[in-house]
């Protein structure tokens, strides 16, 4: 218990350095697209992957659900495919896929830089070696991360469209029905809510364990493990906890 | 001019450094030189700034760090230029990234401005067609010019130096001792080396300090240490045979 709020203590200072101003507002801009490459185009492939595929097994389960049940209409099929994507899959399974790809980067990144003296190089220039490292990051996945959900919507659903057609449970004419039927915009707005918090916590909580290794290699290795874990525990709690907010 | 007055330093109940004076002379070579373990990188680090001494004060041409507010320490860490035993180069930026790196971030200069700069700090280390590659493509000895490179470009009153020839062959070593020296005497700057290689002791100390147990146990130039007869030093430095037959042959010689 002591060391959880020790590091709840620690992370809420490091975030106070964060926000401090920075040197020059022109460094940080070209390290913003430098992040905006590193830590959002480098996993759109991945997460356009898994979005197509787990939108279509969503699809699948949803026909094979409903398919004792002859009162159900098929574009129900749709339906529960696009809830399931908005709500839960692109916001909250993507999160935590980016916790673990971009989480561990940035640790063991930053971690790297800690133990070949590369912050204190920076430290010693006079410059804000956490604002300069981890701003630029956080900026970048506020603004990708939000882009990347909504590419995994649309490629989710697509799967389940081309899944649904292909498998032949339900017509492309009963898929668009369903996607149109009792759309509410504000899960949209939800999911994206929900995005931009994570991407905070995907960001900071990996370059928070990364600036505190000591040691080598292996403390690199362990902390960016301990960040992944701490980032996909924070985004369950804060999954549930926006749920309540937001929803309920 | 840097000068230490008394500092102390402890890590928990582990004191390093135990009420250390010393001062640091413009244009001369000061070493601090010490077994692992002495306390020498943790007082490098405090004359840094990277770790806050517990007591004592240290002085930068007579304005005192502790009492500097953030604002003016960061802009004397402008004028201080650091060389560290791994170089601590930026592995994601070019070489000329790296040494245009404190111009970008402190100066007001135009690409063109800086572009020449990063040029002539790397012709005075004797560096050429490297800008373009990464400090994992350049040999160690080369990594560690483009520090000194770095270091310089801002024209620092202050060049400090940890293990400078960490790693270098005894060749590349002397090459690198003799930059240093060099350039602290063109530029006249305070340079402040750490180091526990005698070949660097023999060659370019103009003021050397000894650290033992967090102590400072003797103080004086390469020509005075060949005839002290402290036994700090006399255990440390010419514990080896090589460095006894130097003294030797100093001493008949003198």
């Amino acid at each position: 218990m002591k060391k959880i709020l020790k590091n709840i203590g620690g992370y809420t200072l490091f975030m106070v350095q964060v926000f401090k101003k920075p040197e020059k507002f022109r460094v940080y801009w070209r390290l913003f697209f430098r992040e905006i490459d590193d830590l959002g185009m480098s996993s759109l492939g991945i997460v356009a992957f898994i979005s197509f595929f787990v939108g279509a097994v969503v699809s699948l389960q949803m026909a094979y659900n409903m398919d004792s049940n002859p009162f159900i209409p098929l574009s129900y099929i749709a339906l529960a495919t696009r809830e399931s994507l908005i709500l839960e899959f692109s916001p909250t399974m993507i999160s935590i896929v980016l916790a673990g790809k971009v989480g561990s980067y940035i640790a063991s990144s930053i971690g790297t830089m800690k133990v070949t003296e590369q912050i204190d190089a920076l430290e010693v220039m006079g410059v804000n070696s956490i604002s300069y490292l981890v701003a630029p990051k956080i900026a970048a996945a506020f603004i990708f991360f939000p882009l990347l959900i909504i590419i995994s919507i649309f490629l989710g659903i697509t799967g389940g469209w081309i899944a649904s057609v292909a498998s032949d449970v339900c017509t492309s004419n009963d898929y668009a029905v369903g996607l149109q039927s009792y759309f509410k915009p504000f899960y949209v707005v939800y999911a994206l809510i929900k995005t931009v918090v994570f991407a905070f916590v995907i960001t900071t909580i990996p370059s928070y364990y990364g600036y505190k290794v000591k040691g080598g290699a292996l403390e690199v290795g362990r902390a960016s493990t301990k960040a992944v874990v701490w980032t996909s525990i924070s985004i369950i709690l804060l999954n549930y906890i926006l749920t309540q907010l937001l929803l309920v | 001019m840097v000068q230490v007055n008394n500092i102390y330093k402890s890590f928990d109940e582990n004191e390093v450094l135990k009420g250390i004076d010393a001062e640091f002379h413009r244009g001369k070579t000061n070493l601090i030189i010490g077994q692992s373990g002495s306390g020498k990188t943790v007082f490098l680090k405090c004359l840094l700034g990277l770790h806050t001494p517990d007591s004592g004060t240290i002085s930068f041409d007579g304005q005192i760090y502790s009492d500097l507010s953030i604002k003016q320490q960061r802009k004397l860490r402008m004028e201080i230029g650091m060389v560290f035993q791994g170089s601590a180069l930026f592995d994601s930026m070019t070489i000329e990234e790296n040494v245009m790196f404190p111009l970008r971030m402190f100066t007001e200069q135009s690409e063109e401005e800086m572009l020449e700069r990063v040029n002539v700090v790397l012709d005075r280390v004797k560096l050429e067609n490297v800008n373009n590659k990464f400090p994992s493509e350049l040999s160690g000895g080369m990594q560690k010019r483009v520090a000194i490179a770095r270091a310089i470009s801002m024209q620092p009153k202050y060049l400090f130096c940890d293990e400078p020839n960490s790693g270098l062959d005894p060749k590349t070593a002397i090459v690198i001792d003799n930059l240093v020296k060099e350039i602290t005497e063109e530029y006249n700057i305070t340079t402040i080396i750490n180091t526990h290689d005698m070949n660097s002791v023999m060659e370019i100390g103009d003021n050397i300090i000894f650290i033992k147990e967090g102590v400072k146990k003797w103080e004086g130039s390469k020509d005075e240490m060949f005839v002290t007869e402290n036994p700090a030093i006399l255990d440390f430095v010419y514990s080896s045979e090589l460095f006894k037959k130097v003294r030797e042959t100093y001493n008949t010689k003198s």
